[in-house]
């Protein structure tokens, strides 16, 4: 008895890692065929796709990085870091409003706040080109910094609360005994604990504006402040027949990303843990 | 710089908590209730302002015929909804925004769910992050960067998917991927499949940790097996999370775009339009922005009613948000 469900269960395991490791494979091949491929000659790239490259051409990187990459890269490094920083603080700020100051109409701010979470960034699309226009942002790096904070807050700000939300009031309590203002309370307190769901949402944040591609697309021409995914795809249709250079523009827009989310992986997962399902 | 020294004398108040200094009534309470509103303003103006704003134009939009290069606006009132029902690739974009949801209920909820709870059965620590971690590297890389590599991956002549499939002699499958009408929505959905499941399966593997372990000690006494554990335990308790995750897919098939406007721009022939994608057409390129309008509204319909059906669910289970 015992070594038939022994038996069976390692059959099962054995069933299990195989599935687990062939998804590795057709998740990872992909990416490192895209890698490889950054350092091939045009020639040899669709030759033999699986061959490892002749001679590894850091020229294409190079290239790459001359032919509009670095202000990509530029631009999408801005873009990322103050809507982050933008994004993240007037969320705390208003969730730190929504959970600990006894606000008039609380249910209904919350509301307002929360229910930006249901509107798809298209459906502002048509008249959020217009009052750009109209205020002489179209085209500038601040139209992209005011529509990911403004279209980020709702999902940040919802994360954020749902922590604080669970962090014991004493605190409040013992700080307003010692006289600390809600300022000091908010800056020196609560938002020290709140690290775990910070780092989450920064990183989820720095996802979102690193990767975005409709509002990029619609509010920016010309290399100076297209970010990367629109640049990516300039540099596409502009030396679309040098391939290896796109793939090698391609892998310097992902390496920042999957270096962050590696490096942040468990706090990211333990904000998650904290922040989601309540 | 944190502190501002004339609020140091300001008590915060703690909600539902009485103490004996919030007992006495204050000169000031009345002002320092609008003062707490300094905490939200900043969130309620650049929402308001460029979300909600925009979103009642848009409304009003829809009833216009709107030239930007001209500036001329003519109200035609109920005009281009009349004309979004007589448009076929209307219609057709509608349709793949609803394969788009079908298809990635069941990998993004359905197989990621099996997926995370396959991973969490794995014992040691160090694997289960592992796993987890590769999975979700599509996701960190950007729809931009993973639809181009797919355009690559689909090239007819010499791309890698066809490559594969004549050196495992099937060649006869090889085929223009993203060249024809029959196979291009498919091929861009896969590839969204690729790079979104690790994503929901991260998040179903974090509701599968908050299980109480006792809970699988305890099948595991009464000898349940692998699967019927799965059945009566796992999907049971993580089914707020197979929720949520269904209603932000489906919103979020709604509001596809990148990675169709990388891989097909929408054709060939207008068959991978989505209804994205055909707002962007019909606005930016031919220059019909009432039209565009119109479309925004379906998408707007659309998510609502998901999120309300979401609020509905979450309400009744009496969950505090």
């Amino acid at each position: 008895m015992v070594t038939r469900i022994s038996f069976l269960g390692s059959i099962l395991r054995v069933f299990m890692w195989t599935f687990l490791l062939g998804l590795v494979v057709v998740v990872v091949y992909p990416l490192l065929w895209m890698v490889l491929n950054g350092f091939k000659q045009n020639a040899e790239l669709f030759g033999n796709p699986f061959a490892l490259p002749i001679s590894w051409e850091w020229q294409n990187y190079a290239d790459a990085w001359n032919r509009g990459v670095s202000n990509y890269l530029m631009t999408s490094v801005l873009v990322t870091v103050t809507s982050t920083i933008a994004t993240v603080f007037i969320s705390a700020w208003a969730a730190y409003g929504l959970t600990r100051v006894n606000l008039p109409f609380n249910r209904a701010v919350v509301t307002v706040i929360l229910g930006g979470l249901m509107l798809a960034p298209a459906v502002a699309l048509v008249p959020l080109v217009k009052m750009f226009q109209s205020l002489g942002l179209y085209n500038t790096f601040w139209a992209l910094l005011i529509l990911y904070t403004a279209f980020r807050i709702p999902f940040t700000t919802f994360l954020i609360r749902a922590y604080m939300i669970d962090l014991p009031r004493e605190i409040d309590e013992a700080a307003e005994v010692d006289g600390a203002s809600q300022w000091t309370t908010f800056w020196r307190i609560i938002l020290p604990m709140c690290k775990p769901i910070l780092v989450s949402t920064v990183i989820l944040h720095v996802l979102f504006a690193w990767n975005e591609y409709l509002f990029a697309m619609v509010f920016t021409s010309g290399t100076g402040v297209q970010t990367l995914p629109v640049g990516l795809t300039s540099l596409m249709s502009k030396h679309g027949t040098d391939y290896p250079v796109v793939f090698a523009g391609m892998v310097i827009a992902a390496i920042p990303v999957v270096l962050l989310f590696f490096l942040g992986q468990r706090y990211f997962v333990k904000g998650l843990a904290d922040g989601i399902g309540k | 710089m944190l502190t501002v020294e004339g609020t140091r004398t300001r008590r915060a108040r703690v909600p539902g908590n009485p103490s004996p200094v919030q007992q006495t009534p204050s000169r000031k309470s009345g002002f320092r209730k609008v003062l707490g509103f300094t905490w939200v303003l900043p969130a309620l103006l650049t929402l308001g302002v460029f979300v909600y704003l925009p979103l009642v134009q848009n409304f009003g939009f829809s009833f216009l015929e709107w030239d930007i290069y001209s500036g001329s606006q003519t109200f035609v009132g109920g005009d281009n909804y009349a004309k979004l029902i007589n448009d076929p690739i209307f219609w057709s974009a509608l349709g793949n925004n609803v394969l788009y949801a079908a298809v990635s209920i069941v990998f993004q909820v359905c197989a990621a769910l099996v997926l995370a709870a396959i991973i969490e059965s794995v014992r040691r620590e160090r694997w289960r992050r592992a796993l987890r971690a590769v999975y979700f590297v599509p996701s960190a890389i950007s729809l931009t960067v993973a639809g181009l590599l797919f355009y690559f991956i689909y090239e007819p002549n010499l791309g890698l998917l066809n490559f594969i499939l004549k050196n495992v002699g099937f060649g006869a499958l090889a085929q223009p991927w993203l060249g024809q009408e029959s196979t291009a929505m498919m091929s861009v959905i896969a590839m969204s499949q690729w790079q979104g499941f690790g994503y929901s399966t991260l998040l179903f593997a974090v509701a599968i940790q908050r299980i109480p372990s006792e809970l699988y000690e305890a099948a595991a006494i009464d000898g349940i097996g692998t699967i019927r554990r799965f059945f009566t335990v796992t999907v049971p308790l993580v089914r707020e999370m197979t929720g949520l995750m269904t209603i932000v897919t489906i919103s979020g098939a709604f509001q596809v775009f990148n990675e169709v406007m990388v891989m097909t721009s929408g054709g060939p022939n207008n068959s991978t339009q989505v209804l994205g994608t055909w707002l962007y057409r019909s606005g930016f390129v031919r220059n019909d922005f009432g039209y565009a309008a119109a479309i925004a509204m379906v998408i707007f319909l659309v998510t609502l009613v998901i999120a309300l059906v979401q609020l509905w669910i979450t309400h009744r289970r009496r969950v505090e948000w």
